[in-house]
C-alpha cells in the first residue's frame, strides 16, 4: 500500500487537533508549550510531505524557520516560565488571572 | 487723478470709522467726532469732484481693486464704478451723512458712548458707498449687509433701556403712536429691522442666484446686456425676488414695521437711516438694475401698485400719530411709495431726483426734530410741545422749510420732484394710482404742518418748571443750514439733471401743454389747501380730532399702525415661535435626539453585556480566541470566494 499525500495530511490534521484541545484543556503552562509544539510540528509535517510531493523545497525550507523559531519561542518561554515559577511558586495559568471582567 | 478721488470718498469714511473705534471703549473723546467728520467732509468733497468730472466729460470712472473670488469661469473683483448713477447717490449720502455726523457731535454731546457712535455712523456710510460704487451684484450685496448691520447696532445703540409693554391702552402700548415708546425697546427694534432685512434679502439672494446660474457673471455690465436673451418667466422671477430685497431695505409693505420702530435709536441715526443710507438703497437696487424691470413691465407696474398703496397707508398712519419721529419716518415711508410708483412705471431718473430731494429735507427734518428732542429732555410727543418758536427760532425756520419742502409748496425741491412723480402716473395712464398720490400729497402737507403747528405754535403744552428749551449749537444748526438750502433749490436743478443722468437712464417725457399745467396746478391747490387746512384749524380750534373721533374704530386702526405691529408679533413671530417649540419637542427630542441616543445605548449595552468575557484568565481567553477562529473559519468557507 502506497503512502499518499492524503494520509500525511490527515495525520498532520490529527497531531494539530490534538495540539488544539490541549492548548484549550490544559492549565498548565508547560502542558501549553507542549500542546503548542505539537501543533507547531503538525504544520511542519504537513508542509514536508506537500513539499516532497510537489518536488518544491519551499515547503522543507519552511519546516526549518518554523522549528528555529519554535526552539528560539521555547528558549524565552521556558526562561520566563521559571522566573514565574520562582516568584509565584505554580505555574498554573489561573494564577496569571489579573483582570476581573 | 479721478481714481484717486474715488479711493477717497470710498474709504475716507472706513478710515473715520475705525479710528473712532479705536476709542470705543473709552470714555468721550471729541476728537473722534471731528476726525470722522473732517473724513466724511473729505470724502463729500471728493464725491463732488466726481460728480463734476462725469458731468463735464459724460464718462464713467471704472476701477478694479482686486480680484475677489476667481475660481474656474467664476470671476467676481472687488471693482467700483462711478457713473451718473452712482455719483449722484454718492454726493446724496457724503452731503448728509456729513452734516449728519457735525448735527451729531452736538447731539450726542452727553452720551457715554459717544466714540462708539461715530464708529458705527461711519461704518454706515462705508457700507452705503460700497452698496452703491460697486461695478457688481456681489458688491452691492456687501454693502448691503453692511448696511443691515451698521443699522442693527445703531438702532439699537441705546441697547440697555428695558422693554415696554406692547399691549395695554393706546396711550400706553408701545405699537401704538400715541404712546410715549417708539418701540419695545431699542434692542427689540435693532433686531425687528435685522431680521425683517434678512427674510427680505433672501430673496433677493436667490435673485442673485439666479442670475449668476443663468448668465454666469454678476457684473452689472454683462448681466444688463444679456438679461434679454433670458426666457420671460425667468426674468420676471428675477425681477421679483430683487424687488423683494428691495421691499425689505425699503420698508415697502408688508416689510414696514421695522422702520417706524426704528425710532427707537438716536435721532441722527434717524436721519441717516432715512435720507441716505439705508431705505434708499432698495429705490436704488431698482434704478441701478432698470434694464431688468424694463424688461418686464407688468412687474413695474405691481411695483408701482404697491408703491402708491404703501404711499397713502403711510400717510394716513401719520395722520394721528403723536410721535414726532414716527411722523416723520411714515412721511419717509410714504415718499418710498413715491419712488417706487416713478421706479416701477420706468420713470427711473424721476425716482432718483426725488430720492434726492428726498434725501435734503427729510434729512433736515429728523436733526430738526432731534434738535427740539435735545432740547425738550427727550420729550417726542408733539402734544407736549408748543409754542417753541420762541426758543428756538432758527430750528423752527429750517423745519418749516423742510416740511414745506416735503409738502410740495410750490417752487421748494419736493414740489418739483413730487410734481414730476405725479406727472408719470398720469402719462403712463395709471389714473388710479395718480389719484391715490395726489390725495396722498394733500395728506402729507397736511401732516407734515400739523407737526409743525403743535411743536411750533399755539400754547406751551409743558411746565418752565421741568423743561427749558434752548437753541442747540451754532455749528449744529450750521450743519442744517445747507440741507435747507438744498431742500429749497435742488429742484430747480430739475432740467440739468436730467440731462445729465439719462446719458446712463432711459429717458421719460411726461405730459406736454395744457394737461401738464392743469396737473401742475391741481397738485399745487391740494398742497396749499392742506396746508392752509392744517394750519387754520389748528389757529381756530388749537387741536384737529375730536374727542368723540378718537373712540372711533378707524383712529384705533389708524393709532396702531393698522394693527401691522401685531400681525407680525402675534402671526409671524408667535407662529414661528410655535413651529420651533413643535420642531423642539416632537422633532428634535422625539425622533432626531432618539435616534442618536439609540444608537449610543445600543453600543453601551453591548459593551455592558459583552465585557464579562474579559476574565483576564488566559486560558478562557484563548478558548475565545480558538472560537472566533473557528468562526471565522466556517464564515470563509461559506462564504469565501471560490
Amino acid at each position: 500500500m502506497m503512502v499518499t499525500l492524503n494520509d500525511y495530511l490527515v495525520l498532520s490534521a490529527i497531531l494539530f487537533f490534538i495540539g488544539f484541545l490541549g492548548a484549550i484543556r490544559r492549565k498548565n503552562l508547560l502542558m501549553l508549550f507542549f500542546a503548542t509544539e505539537i501543533m507547531l510540528n503538525a504544520v511542519n509535517v504537513g508542509f514536508a510531505a506537500i513539499s516532497h510531493f510537489h518536488a518544491d523545497l519551499t515547503g522543507q525550507m519552511f519546516a526549518f524557520f518554523i522549528i528555529a523559531i519554535a526552539a528560539s519561542e521555547v528558549a524565552v518561554g521556558l526562561g520566563l516560565l521559571i522566573l514565574w515559577f520562582k516568584k509565584k511558586n505554580t505555574i498554573n495559568l489561573d494564577s496569571m488571572q489579573k483582570m476581573e471582567g | 487723478m479721478m481714481e484717486n478721488y474715488l479711493y477717497i470718498a470710498l474709504f475716507a469714511p472706513l478710515v473715520g470709522s475705525l479710528f473712532a473705534a479705536l476709542f470705543g471703549n473709552s470714555p468721550k473723546k471729541l476728537f473722534t467726532g471731528i476726525v470722522a467728520s473732517a473724513l466724511l467732509g473729505l470724502a463729500m468733497y471728493a464725491s463732488i469732484r466726481l460728480g463734476i468730472h462725469v458731468a463735464s466729460t459724460g464718462e464713467a470712472i471704472h476701477v478694479n481693486l482686486k480680484d475677489w473670488i476667481s475660481i474656474g469661469h467664476v470671476s467676481i473683483p472687488f471693482g467700483f464704478v462711478v457713473d451718473q448713477v452712482s455719483v449722484t447717490m454718492m454726493i446724496v449720502v457724503t452731503i448728509v451723512s456729513t452734516m449728519v455726523h457735525i448735527h451729531s457731535i452736538g447731539y450726542m454731546d452727553h452720551d457715554k458712548s459717544f466714540n462708539r457712535f461715530f464708529a458705527w455712523l461711519s461704518a454706515f456710510v462705508f457700507s452705503m458707498m460700497i452698496l452703491v460704487m460697486s461695478d457688481n451684484f456681489a458688491g452691492l450685496f456687501i454693502g448691503w449687509e453692511g448696511v443691515g448691520l451698521c443699522s442693527w447696532g445703531l438702532i439699537g445703540f441705546w441697547y440697555h433701556k428695558e422693554d415696554q409693554r406692547k399691549d395695554g391702552e393706546l396711550t400706553e402700548s408701545a405699537f401704538s403712536t400715541l404712546s410715549p415708546h417708539s418701540a419695545v425697546s431699542p434692542s427689540w427694534a435693532a433686531n425687528e429691522a435685522f431680521i425683517q432685512n434678512r427674510v427680505a434679502d433672501l430673496a433677493m439672494l436667490v435673485g442673485l442666484f439666479l442670475i449668476f446660474w443663468n448668465l454666469g457673471s454678476l457684473q452689472y455690465d454683462v448681466v444688463f446686456k444679456e438679461i434679454g436673451t433670458l426666457s420671460h418667466g425667468l426674468i420676471v422671477a428675477i425681477a421679483i425676488f430683487l424687488f423683494i430685497g428691495a421691499m425689505g431695505k425699503s420698508a415697502q409693505f408688508p416689510f414696514n414695521t421695522w422702520l417706524a420702530n426704528a425710532m427707537e435709536g438716536p435721532t441722527p441715526v434717524s436721519a441717516l437711516i432715512h435720507a441716505a443710507t439705508m431705505v434708499t438703497a432698495g429705490v436704488f437696487l431698482v434704478i441701478r438694475a432698470n434694464d431688468i424691470f424694463v424688461a418686464v413691465p407688468e412687474v413695474g407696474y405691481v411695483i408701482a401698485a404697491l408703491g402708491a398703496f404703501v404711499a397713502i397707508g403711510a400717510a394716513t398712519m401719520a395722520l394721528v400719530a403723536t410721535n414726532m419721529k414716527k411722523i416723520i419716518a411714515f412721511s419717509t415711508l410714504s415718499q418710498l411709495g413715491y419712488m417706487f410708483v416713478a421706479a416701477g412705471l420706468g420713470a427711473y431718473w424721476i425716482a432718483l431726483f426725488h430720492l434726492a430731494t428726498h434725501a435734503f429735507f427729510k434729512s433736515v427734518l429728523f436733526l430738526g426734530a432731534g434738535n427740539v428732542m435735545h432740547a425738550m429732555n427727550d420729550e417726542i410727543s408733539i402734544k407736549k410741545m408748543g409754542g417753541l418758536k420762541k426758543y428756538m427760532p432758527y430750528t423752527a425756520l429750517i423745519m418749516t422749510i423742510a416740511s414745506a419742502s416735503l409738502a410740495g409748496f410750490p417752487l421748494l425741491a419736493g414740489f418739483f420732484s413730487k410734481d414730476m412723480i405725479l406727472d408719470a402716473a398720469f402719462a403712463s395712464n395709471a389714473y388710479v394710482l395718480w389719484g391715490v398720490l395726489w390725495v396722498t400729497a394733500g395728506l402729507t402737507a397736511f401732516y407734515s404742518f400739523r407737526l409743525v403747528m403743535y411743536v411750533f405754535y399755539g400754547k406751551e403744552n409743558w411746565s418752565h418748571d421741568e423743561q427749558h428749551p434752548h437753541e442747540s449749537q451754532w455749528y449744529v444748526i450750521a450743519a442744517m443750514t445747507p440741507l435747507a438750502i438744498l431742500a429749497v433749490v435742488a429742484g430747480f436743478g430739475e432740467g440739468s439733471y436730467h440731462h445729465f443722468v439719462t446719458h446712463l437712464l432711459p429717458n421719460w417725457e411726461g405730459t406736454h401743454g395744457t394737461t401738464h399745467y392743469i396737473l401742475v396746478a391741481l397738485a399745487i391747490v391740494m398742497s396749499l389747501s392742506a396746508i392752509a387746512f392744517a394750519v387754520f384749524k389748528f389757529k381756530s380750534s388749537n387741536t384737529y380730532f375730536s374727542e368723540q373721533f378718537k373712540n372711533r374704530p378707524c383712529f384705533r386702526i389708524l393709532a396702531n399702525q393698522y394693527y401691522m405691529n401685531h400681525f407680525w408679533d402675534k402671526v409671524v413671530v408667535n407662529g414661528y415661535a410655535k413651529l420651533a417649540q413643535f420642531s423642539w419637542k416632537e422633532v428634535d427630542l422625539k425622533i432626531i435626539d432618539a435616534i442618536v441616543d439609540g444608537i449610543a445605548g445600543l453600543i453601551y449595552s453591548g459593551g455592558k453585556e459583552g465585557r464579562v468575557m474579559q476574565t483576564g484568565n488566559l486560558s478562557k481567553a484563548l478558548k475565545i480566541m480558538a472560537a472566533g477562529i473557528l468562526v471565522l473559519l466556517v464564515l470563509l468557507v461559506a462564504f469565501g470566494n471560490k
